[in-house]
């Protein structure tokens, strides 16, 4: 009779088992269908990653924005991290006022294009004056003024089957938004900071500015900007640079 | 069942009848896993930190402003604060989880109110005075105490659960750009991002604080003995629970 029990015990519990394990595996489709789930969801920080990223963006699914100060509020240090880099062909540029420098937009775009910096400038400039803070702990606010990534996605037409921005600069530091965060109304290509034009250690010629995250998913030194549809065979696969120094994709924190 | 259980002991500690579930089943279980999350965050809160043991007021600060105070510790660039903050998330999730269940549980079985809230005359100024002597003088505790919370243990578990880890979280939620771009409340009533920094700093080192004093008594009182009550839920091994 015990072994009639724990025959039952043992069948209920392996059902369910398997529709917990089925359950699960239902609710990740339903998960990386709607966005929810990082590039970097695997290995043993995979499940505080991936509910972080998960609860974020569904409370942010309205597109919110991030503070925005007064001018009298701008720091007056703007601290340096990841300096220029010293080789060619960015010094190359640098000693050429960046007249040779040229953005790539490519993937899954209509129309695959060049610009210089100059069509990016005449582009419908906007500011803001935000905080920033590094994953160190500092922090500033400064005013930043540049395109709208969104205009430029508009300008390509970014195809609808695209689910992430890869930014490419020509430092090592490469990294990818989700789409929600590259159409978000404060991603901005930015080309000036507080009044004058980026310097180069802050990223010239043209940075990516990004509100609703730490200090660097907004890449500096950006040469190309890739659309995809997954992050799978980009790099180690991981969404960025960041994940193989052991930091997050994610750093809406 | 929780309800029960707690009924037993409240039960129990007013007739001082030295046989008890001393624990309910939930508050053994998110004490251990609240014990794994605590470690892991000030493990990875330290390694955070590293990357820059400086402190500031108000909304920003780095290097090249000043500081309110600099930590003697080395820049540690690259390195503790990445998977710091892997794990700090990570370990964040289950003590926040683990302390929603522990605190919804402890209002609606009124744990708080029955084993928490000071018992009456327990505030009254001779014998908080006692009390206090006693604790600073090392004095292991009458063997009843086995079967309920003194007073200074009731307050401080207060002030833990009620203030500091809600300051906790409230200060953590307050670093993160996404979560105040939705709920801008959070870093204005902290005084600023650094300021809030400042603050759950300050919050870690008073919660390390209470665990060090918290396993101190319990080394006092008998370690084996209380350790074995938080695992088995009774206060001497082999006793059946009164059902």
């Amino acid at each position: 009779m015990s072994g009639n029990v724990s025959r039952r015990k043992w069948i209920t519990t392996g059902f369910a088992a398997a529709a917990g394990a089925a359950g699960l595996g239902v609710a990740a489709k339903i998960a990386d269908h709607y966005g929810l789930i990082p590039p970097d969801c695997g290995g043993i920080w995979g499940a505080g990653e991936t509910l972080t990223y998960a609860t974020q963006r569904l409370l942010m699914a309205s597109g919110s924005l991030a503070r925005e100060f007064n001018r009298s509020e701008v720091s007056k240090v703007v601290p340096v991290s990841g300096p220029q880099p010293k080789t060619d062909p960015y010094q190359r540029l640098l000693a050429g006022g960046f007249a040779d420098w040229r953005l790539t937009v490519d993937g899954l775009v209509a129309r695959p294009s060049l610009f210089s910096l100059d069509e990016i400038k005449r582009m419908p400039a906007k500011s803001q004056i935000t905080h920033q803070a590094c994953e160190e702990g500092w922090s500033f606010i400064a005013e930043w003024t540049g395109v709208p990534l969104s205009y430029v996605m508009n300008l390509v037409g970014v195809s609808p089957k695209a689910k992430f921005a890869v930014f490419y600069p020509f430092d090592w530091s490469w990294d990818s938004l989700d789409l929600p965060d590259a159409y978000h109304a404060q991603t901005f290509l930015a080309y000036n900071l507080n009044g004058r034009d980026l310097p180069a250690d802050h990223g010239a010629p043209l940075r990516v500015r990004v509100a609703r995250q730490l200090g660097y998913k907004s890449v500096k030194y950006l040469h190309k900007i890739t659309f995809v549809d997954s992050m799978k065979k980009v790099g180690d696969g991981r969404g960025s640079a960041a994940p193989s120094y052991g930091y997050s994709w994610y750093a809406g924190i | 069942m929780a309800e029960t259980t707690y009924l037993a002991a409240a039960t129990l500690r007013e007739t001082n009848v030295p046989r008890a579930v001393r624990f309910s089943l939930l508050v053994r279980i998110t004490h251990w896993l609240n014990t794994i999350s605590f470690i892991a965050l000030v493990v990875s809160g330290f390694g955070i930190l590293l990357a820059h043991p400086r402190f500031y007021w108000g909304e920003t600060g780095g290097l090249g402003t000043p500081s309110i105070f600099d930590l003697p510790l080395p820049f540690m660039l690259g390195g503790p604060s990445g998977w710091g903050r892997y794990m700090h998330f990570q370990a964040a999730w289950l003590c926040v989880l683990t302390g929603l269940l522990y605190a919804i549980s402890g209002l609606l079985s009124q744990h708080f109110r029955r084993n928490f809230w000071p018992a009456k005359g327990q505030l009254s100024w001779s014998s908080l005075r006692s009390e206090f002597w006693n604790h600073l003088r090392f004095k292991k505790p009458p063997a009843e105490e086995a079967y309920s919370y003194n007073t200074l243990q009731r307050l401080s578990y207060l002030i833990v659960v009620f203030f500091l880890f809600p300051l906790m979280i409230w200060t953590g939620m307050a670093m993160s750009p996404a979560v105040t771009s939705v709920f801008p409340f959070f870093v204005t009533s902290s005084g600023g991002y650094e300021t809030a920094r400042t603050i759950h700093f300050f919050a870690a080192n008073l919660l390390v604080v209470f665990v060090l004093v918290h396993v101190a008594m319990v080394c006092l009182a008998g370690f084996v003995q209380r350790t074995r009550a938080m695992i088995t839920g009774r206060v001497s091994g082999g006793k059946e629970r009164p059902s």
